[in-house]
């Protein structure tokens, strides 16, 4: 057991806040409020695209991106990112814009894209200047999402897309969707899909927003009405898309949770109970809030130790850690619905308060990340789904059988 | 950076676990737990203090083998894991920890040496500092010993007994001397043996840095935490094993259990607890030598947390195993006795979680 990083890491470390106060109180110019809170003084305004050219030219975003597709062009570093993100959050600078065209088809189309697509896509996607969705789920096809049935048919060297996708998180304001669609329905479930590139701006889009729990549009429909793409607009090969995807969809599972990110939470909790009274008595002191604060405390500890476990063994190549792997989403989402759950507990009455309510605490946030937490036990592969997985990837469980006739 | 147990760590657990294997099968543990087998108890004892389990705390000066924290969890992990029928939590760990640090210079080197020898060995009794029940209480007054300590760890056949005041001073004391009553008692866990002590104005030797300070038994007490949750992650993970290699095999509704998501998810459940208590654990050694401000924290949450988690999967593991897994035929319920046992030694959860919001101010 080290827990130390090393002395390379810690020069990294110094670099990464000498970068931070020097950037400390920056503004955007092209960003609504909610890039940069606490900056009352600005003495630093640049663009958005600004800003993520100067990251990359650092290191400190897109680093294992070769340089001829924009990127740092360095080896990818678990640590160095860990560092990155923990610094950046103590000095609230606003961190590297992120999304689904980042985080999952940069890395898909560096693995799989073809020199076109990786020359046209990936700069511009680094540098925020497009914004992708992802098109994966559909109505029928949430869980079971090899059951998508958004057409896709080659007619005359172009594809001509007919269906309708769900949860679309950023289609409003996206140029480029990437999106599963079926391209040989006479194949196997898995075998008929492809993996094609649609731009947002295609005669036959409709998007609808789709407010969820939370009264946010948080998400969309998009309908799709004989949209005609070009052939070329593909990953991989035809009916290969299933392959394509899972390329990227571990991406997604890991980001959903960030235990630092919940002991914050739980730090935040613990102040309001010193805070708050009822009858005169402070929360803090009382033995069934006291004990129940605790008790989620160590669920805490525990997954951000869990945590550290991962990250040992991505640096470490002798170390398995699969099934502490696996269990991450699952554990990270149903801690944190439970301990903000928990905060609304607290508070009580107070704890329900919403929007710009009189009395209203922390901006009802302790509400609003119980709700939307929620979301995230749902969305990604339900926690049951990951139970799933677990149980046959983890514990070498048989699966469900099949039932005759159906596919 | 490396988060996680060392390949020496793993190779010493694997000897031990292989060890009891070899010795201390089901069978004989069954032996052991109705009475009939104080002669193979003995032969386990032995054999695994042959490999060293007795003298890995014990600093080298002292002829021991000077390990940390994370090596004797480690090898907790297997003893939990092969419900153990030997002494380890109070004579191998809270011991050596509460002289090493509580002893002066010739206490340490006298008691320390002759532990690593195995010419004596100690039980230990600090349920009077945790939290005295009924009358028990301890006093020491002017090197002489009076009073009950309710719930002695590892005393049944040791040559000493360590025991405490409510202030944390701790003296030692040898069985034989007269005034000593040693009454056993009995527990669910028949794999390990619990005791009684009666003290009738007894002499005893005050570790000399305690009659101040409740430092050494603090540590001693964080450590027998962690080696006890690790003793019931151990056990756990044996129930996890036992409960999915059951559902492959036993056959309802034309198909093993172990297809039917109701018991997937069950055990999926088990091992997504079961894994962070592994990490929180180990984390919690490695703390006791090596992160000063949060060491007491991670052994107290080490603890309570491993509880209320070996307390879910000693019931849902059984559940997979329907009506056998109740039955004494199949033995389940060996190790959800140990961890029940756990569960309370040393303090129960909510105790431990209130020591938690006290050590952080709240």
């Amino acid at each position: 057991m080290d827990l130390n990083f090393g002395s390379e890491y810690e020069l990294f470390s110094q670099e990464v806040r000498d970068f931070c106060i020097q950037w400390k109180g920056i503004n955007f110019t092209d960003s609504k409020s909610s890039v940069v809170q606490n900056s009352k003084v600005t003495t630093k305004t640049l663009t958005r695209p600004e800003w993520q050219s100067i990251l990359i030219e650092k290191g400190y975003f897109a680093r294992s991106v070769p340089k001829k597709y924009g990127g740092y062009g360095g080896e990818s570093d678990v640590i160095k990112s860990r560092i990155i993100a923990s610094e950046f959050s103590k000095y609230n600078i606003p961190p590297p814009m992120g999304g689904q065209g980042i985080d999952m088809l940069v890395p898909t189309l560096l693995e799989l894209g073809t020199e076109e697509q990786k020359k046209q896509y990936i700069e511009p996607t680094l540098h925020g200047k497009i914004i992708w969705c992802q098109g994966y789920s559909e109505p029928n096809a949430g869980s079971d999402l090899a059951a998508l049935q958004t057409k896709g048919e080659l007619i005359d060297g172009n594809w001509v897309i007919n269906g309708q996708k769900i949860w679309t998180s950023t289609a409003q304001y996206s140029q480029m969707m990437f999106c599963l669609v079926r391209t040989e329905p006479e194949a196997n479930k898995h075998a008929g899909i492809s993996y094609l590139l649609i731009p947002m701006n295609s005669k036959g889009i409709e998007v609808r927003p789709l407010v969820d729990m939370t009264l946010k549009a948080g998400f969309n429909e998009v309908f799709f009405t004989d949209v005609t793409i070009p052939e070329s607009n593909i990953v991989g090969k035809r009916g290969e898309g299933w392959a394509v995807a899972n390329a990227t969809l571990g991406h997604e599972r890991g980001s959903l949770t960030d235990p630092n990110a919940t002991m914050n939470r739980v730090h935040s909790l613990i102040e309001i109970m010193k805070r708050e009274t009822i009858d005169g008595a402070k929360l803090i002191d009382m033995p069934i809030y006291r004990d129940r604060l605790i008790k989620i405390q160590g669920k805490v500890m525990a997954f951000q130790s869990n945590s550290l476990r991962v990250l040992s063994a991505k640096i470490n190549s002798n170390q398995d850690s699969k099934l502490p792997g696996m269990i991450q989403k699952l554990i990270g989402t149903e801690i944190r619905h439970e301990l903000e759950g928990f905060a609304i507990d607290v508070m009580g009455e107070l704890g329900t308060l919403y929007e710009d309510s009189p009395n209203i605490r922390d901006e009802g946030s302790w509400q609003f990340t119980y709700m939307y937490y929620l979301g995230l036990i749902i969305g990604g592969g339900t926690s049951q789904i990951q139970k799933n997985i677990i149980s046959e990837r983890g514990l070498g469980m048989p699966r469900e059988p099949k039932i005759q006739g159906m596919k | 950076m490396y988060f996680g147990l060392s390949e020496d760590q793993i190779f010493f657990q694997k000897n031990v676990s292989k060890f009891l294997s070899d010795h201390s099968s089901l069978d004989i543990i069954k032996k052991i737990a109705d009475g009939h087998g104080e002669s193979l108890q003995e032969e386990v004892h032995k054999g695994l203090t042959n490999l060293g389990i007795g003298s890995l705390l014990i600093p080298e000066k002292y002829n021991g083998l000077g390990l940390d924290l994370l090596f004797a969890t480690a090898v907790s992990h297997s003893l939990g894991s092969g419900v153990a029928p030997i002494p380890f939590v109070g004579s191998y760990v809270m011991a050596p920890i509460a002289i090493t640090y509580g002893g002066n210079e010739d206490q340490k080197d006298n008691y320390l040496k002759k532990m690593s020898e195995n010419s004596i060995r100690l039980g230990v009794g600090f349920s009077e500092y945790i939290g005295a029940r009924e009358d028990a209480s301890i006093t020491i007054a002017d090197n002489v010993v009076n009073g009950r300590a309710l719930f002695v760890l590892d005393a049944m056949g040791s040559s000493h007994v360590m025991i405490s005041n409510k202030f944390g001073t701790i003296g030692i004391v040898d069985v034989k001397k007269d005034g000593v009553e040693i009454i056993k008692l009995i527990t669910v866990d028949k794999t390990r043996s619990y005791s009684e002590i009666r003290f009738n104005n007894v002499e005893v030797d005050v570790l000399e840095n305690t009659i101040d300070s409740s430092d050494a038994i603090v540590k001693s007490i964080d450590a027998g935490r962690i080696i006890l949750a690790a003793d019931s992650i151990g056990s756990s993970q044996t129930l996890l094993n036992k409960a999915v290699e059951y559902s492959k095999e036993r056959k309802q509704f034309g198909r093993v259990i172990g297809s039917f998501q109701a018991v997937k998810h069950m055990c999926a459940e088990m091992a997504a607890e079961l894994e962070p208590c592994y990490s929180i654990t180990w984390h919690a050694a490695h703390a006791q030598k090596n992160i000063k401000d949060d060491s007491r924290l991670y052994a107290c949450q080490a603890s309570s947390h491993t509880s209320e988690v070996s307390k879910m999967i000693a019931k849902k593991a059984t559940e997979v195993h329907g009506g056998m897994g109740f039955t004494d035929l199949m033995g389940i319920h060996y190790w959800f006795k140990r961890i029940g046992l756990n569960r309370q030694l040393l303090g129960s959860p909510e105790l431990i979680r209130e020591e938690a919001a006290i050590i952080q101010g709240f």
